[in-house]
């Protein structure tokens, strides 16, 4: 009882922490500043080349793991083949926990916890993109409130994670198929939703989260996001 | 009544059986008892789950002869060399540490009545709810000129293990220039495209070290499981070594003899090097020995995989007769959880959620090139039914492949944690 209370206390403060801060217009100048958390890694000019990560020119709204002359992780090349597109979805999700979004990420960047930080960032690198809005799968994927504001049942959750554990391994171990042990529920609900409205192209995904309920997402991520990491 | 008789009975054959078989721990302590014969996708799983969930509530035995357990899952990359024969071999050490009572020991009988499983080592294991999942055995005189003596002359390797290891040790013995015959299997059997996925990784195999070398595939069926996307790999990787023979040209009138290491296809005779025949397959012997199979196969109910024969008796995986799902390790590992889920709520009254299956299956044709086929199901009054379904394109970028391939690896890392942790 007390486990469920809490894990429903957690669950509303996850979404009250959604934020939408990637869809607002970001500040390049301020930009430009969290960048120099980034350049000792990444370089950004037109005539740039990698360095420990890759030249981030024409990277947002492209198709992940597109920069030629890098050698992304497997991870990254995993979800790249399955239609990762860095839209700034995408990359506000990837740069708030980059371990969490794509685990085994060559990656070793924390993260940027402040929403602000993360949207002008994208803002930034999106003058070094000339790719097109217009071009991006199922661009400005969104789902509503109403649809994260749906508590889940933790019980079925956990039957339900049966079906997950053929392929998602539950001790948090990532193995081509990524760790789902821990997720936050708002970005389990959204990455669900965004494949069962084929956003997100993988196959095998697009197929279970077809005929899930809203209710059944709900259930799942709260008993994904209840776990340890 | 009926629950004193039972635990009177429990009771004496589990003393009966302590004293016969040390092994088997005797059930006296008044918990509800699962048997599950057969420690593969199916068994394993179920045991697992039962245990895990249950928390203690349920006693659990595990009934499988082999101490180290061969997945068939990627014993086709084993003959290819891209994996070990350690690779896909898997101990029941967890599940006894979960408190699961794994008995290693042949289960050669049932009596539905007495509701007790007898074992080859002597005693017997009773039960409240029995899951057989048995996998496959295979029907007598399904390919003329062979049967279980030969089968070492000419393995099937269609249980993996010392099977596996034999077809392996014949292909490399092959002679340059040699043939590998395969006789496939009629339809349904377990893994539809395995025969197809083992026919491409010999060819991986001959390719590097037996480059002149012939395969000839006898099929009794005019197409088989991702046809196109096997033949377009074939073409690509190993162009003019493999002739697949379907049946509406003859690939049906087959005979082997193996004396003298021949394959007789629509009257022509093939003398050959190795002769994997695989035959039409039926549910493992213990369910015809327990008396819940019509015809090859064990039927059950979508809902639970109850047998329709008896309602204390559940089948899982490839000797169940269900539906539409095919015979495949991830079908019998999704069929676990639901019949996990359905005997511990009659068993404890835990809430019983509704079915849900899924199955996908990976098949690698070349190096880094994977391809694969799913489809979810549900639980109707009649069978397991289709409900969506995806398969891999032709023409398909070597990036794709690839990121499918590695998704198989890890999927195996998954389904044998799912199984056997």
């Amino acid at each position: 009882m007390i486990d469920k209370l809490l894990i429903s206390l957690v669950f509303s403060i996850a979404i009250c922490g959604f934020d939408v801060g990637a869809t607002e217009v970001g500040d390049v100048s301020r930009g430009l500043k969290v960048f120099k958390k980034c350049t000792s890694c990444h370089a950004i000019s037109p005539d740039a080349r990698k360095r420990v990560g890759p030249a981030l020119i024409n990277i947002v709204n492209a198709p992940a793991g597109q920069v030629g002359e890098y050698k992304y992780s497997k991870a990254l090349r995993a979800a790249a083949a399955n239609g990762l597109h860095w839209t700034p979805e995408a990359l506000d999700l990837f740069l708030k926990k980059p371990k969490a979004f794509l685990p085994k990420t060559k990656m070793s960047f924390r993260g940027l916890k402040k929403p602000a930080d993360r949207t002008d960032v994208i803002a930034y690198l999106a003058t070094f993109s000339t790719v097109e809005t217009a071009a991006k799968p199922g661009a400005g994927f969104e789902i509503s409130a109403d649809i994260l504001s749906i508590a889940g049942d933790i019980e079925y959750g956990e039957y339900l994670s049966s079906e997950c554990t053929t392929c998602h391994q539950m001790n948090g171990a990532s193995d081509a198929i990524p760790n789902i042990t821990g997720w936050p529920a708002d970005d389990f609900v959204t990455a669900m939703h965004a494949y069962r409205e084929k956003y997100r192209s993988h196959p095998v995904m697009q197929m279970i989260s077809g005929r899930l309920s809203n209710d059944e997402i709900a259930a799942l991520a709260a008993y994904y996001s209840s776990l340890k990491k | 009544m009926a629950l004193d008789r039972r635990k009177f009975l429990g009771n004496t054959i589990a003393v009966a059986a302590t004293l016969a078989a040390p092994m088997v721990k005797a059930g006296s302590h008044g918990k509800p008892r699962v048997v599950v014969v057969g420690g593969g996708a199916g068994g394993a799983t179920a045991a697992r789950y039962l245990a895990k969930d249950s928390k203690g509530a349920l006693d659990v035995t595990l009934i499988e002869p082999t101490r180290t357990y061969y997945t068939c899952f990627f014993s086709n990359l084993y003959l290819g060399g891209v994996k070990d024969i350690s690779d896909i071999g898997h101990s029941y050490g967890r599940l006894a540490a979960r408190g699961i009572n794994v008995v290693h020991d042949w289960a050669i009988g049932v009596d539905r009545d007495t509701k007790t499983v007898s074992l080859a080592g002597g005693g017997a294991v009773s039960y409240d709810k029995l899951i057989l999942s048995p996998g496959i055995d295979f029907v007598d005189g399904a390919v003329d000129g062979w049967s279980l003596e030969t089968q070492n002359a000419m393995p099937h390797a269609y249980k993996a293990g010392s099977q596996s290891e034999l077809l392996k040790a014949q292909l490399t013995a092959m002679p340059q220039g040699g043939v590998y015959a395969m006789v496939a299997p009629p339809n349904p059997y377990r893994c539809p495209p395995g025969p197809y996925e083992r026919v491409s990784m010999v060819a991986h195999y001959l390719k590097a070290n037996n480059p002149t070398a012939k395969i000839i595939i006898a099929d009794p069926k005019p197409k088989f499981s991702k046809m196109a996307l096997f033949q377009e790999g074939w073409a690509n990787h190993y162009d003019g070594m493999i002739d697949w023979i379907g049946s509406e040209f003859g690939g049906d009138n087959v005979s082997v003899d193996a004396a003298a290491m021949n394959i007789t296809i629509d009257g022509e005779v093939t003398k050959v090097d190795v002769c994997n025949v695989i035959p039409a397959m039926k549910a493992g012997r213990i369910a015809e020995l327990a008396g819940v199979t019509d015809g090859n196969w064990a039927p059950v109910h979508a809902a639970s995989m109850s047998s329709k024969a008896d309602p204390d008796v559940y089948i899982l995986g490839d000797a169940s007769s269900q539906g539409d799902m095919p015979k495949s390790g991830f079908s019998a590992n999704s069929q676990a959880k639901v019949c996990a889920n359905a005997v511990r709520g009659d068993l404890t009254g835990s809430k019983v959620f509704p079915a849900k299956f899924s199955n996908t299956c990976w098949s690698l044709i070349g190096t880094n090139d994977g391809v694969k086929v799913g489809a979810t199901y549900k639980a109707t009054a009649e069978k397991i039914a289709k409900v969506d379904g995806f398969i891999s394109k032709t023409g398909e970028s070597a990036d794709i492949r690839k990121a499918t391939y590695e998704e198989s690896e890890g999927w195996y890392t998954g389904i044998t944690t799912d199984m056997f942790s």
